[in-house]
């Protein structure tokens, strides 16, 4: 038995972090600038929506992609002015790099102009995504 | 990284790896007080069994189904394979590094190897913390850069 010091301080830590972890997930950050990076339907590969567009990054290694995925594609279903579109983060890293992402999965939420308003990482819960939809203008 | 990028979806028991990651960090808290090579050593091993042929065949996952599944009565949430086998292969780069550290006698190396390790570890048993999220698109923008 040598120190317990060095166990301590790494439980310490990583609980530290762990829980400002898990209170940011899927919370939406809006632009502290007025204007965030503008795509276009050619970037993204759909028509942009009529008042949001949700654009999601995933990538392999991932499970809580998947959950995203599985909510927003449900959720857009019941929102006539919302597009939503999944693209795979490693196949983009153009695009990946223009934007700064970072982490999977990562929600982009788009103006009627293809202006990034906010985003969200992590999966967000319903309520966050009706959150940062009527956020944007 | 040839073997985790398979295009083939495996699907596991979600519920196996997040037991797996609860045993590890208690191997690895003990690696860190005891400072012995043999004990990191040993959870080297299972992540190397863990990054290759996968997280569901390493000896945690053994005691797993047969031990703690029969037991559990949460329905069955399956998950893609690849996350919690690219968990593993981080989390042996740590502990090979430690192993090394230790063999060279080097101790700080050591301490330092094996508290990322465990701190990974550890929140991915108490928080579901998911590595491939944070750390995999960082890597590819390093690799492509």
């Amino acid at each position: 038995m040598k120190s317990l010091l060095p166990l301590l301080a790494v439980l310490a830590a990583a609980s530290v972090f762990g829980i400002w972890f898990r209170r940011t997930r899927g919370e939406f950050r809006r632009r502290k600038t007025v204007d965030g990076p503008r795509l276009t339907p050619d970037q993204i590969g759909i028509a942009l929506g009529e008042r949001v567009t949700m654009v999601q990054f995933s990538s392999a290694f991932c499970s809580p992609c998947r959950a995203t995925r599985v909510l927003l594609e449900q959720m857009v279903q019941t929102m006539p002015d919302v597009e939503y579109v999944h693209i795979d983060a490693e196949s983009h890293l153009e695009l990946v790099r223009q934007l700064n992402i970072l982490s999977t999965p990562t929600t982009l939420f788009l103006n009627r102009d293809g202006t990034e308003v906010g985003r969200a990482m992590g999966t967000p819960k319903r309520s966050q995504v009706l959150t940062a939809v009527a956020a944007v203008q | 990284m040839s073997s985790v990028t398979s295009v083939k979806t495996i699907e596991i028991d979600a519920r196996g790896p997040r037991f797996s990651a609860v045993i590890t960090t208690l191997v690895l808290a003990l690696a860190l007080v005891t400072e012995s090579i043999w004990v990191i050593a040993f959870q080297a091993v299972v992540f190397a069994i863990g990054a290759t042929k996968g997280p569901q065949f390493t000896p945690y996952a053994f005691i797993y189904r047969s031990l703690i599944k029969p037991r559990l009565k949460s329905p069955l949430r399956t998950e893609d394979v690849r996350p919690p086998k690219f968990a593993q292969l981080i989390g042996l780069a740590f502990a090979l590094v430690a192993v090394v550290g230790a063999a060279i006698g080097t101790s700080v190396v050591f301490t330092v190897a094996v508290a990322f390790a465990l701190a990974a570890a550890f929140l991915n048993a108490a928080f579901d913390f998911c590595l491939g999220c944070q750390v995999y698109l960082i890597l590819v923008r390093i690799r492509k850069a």
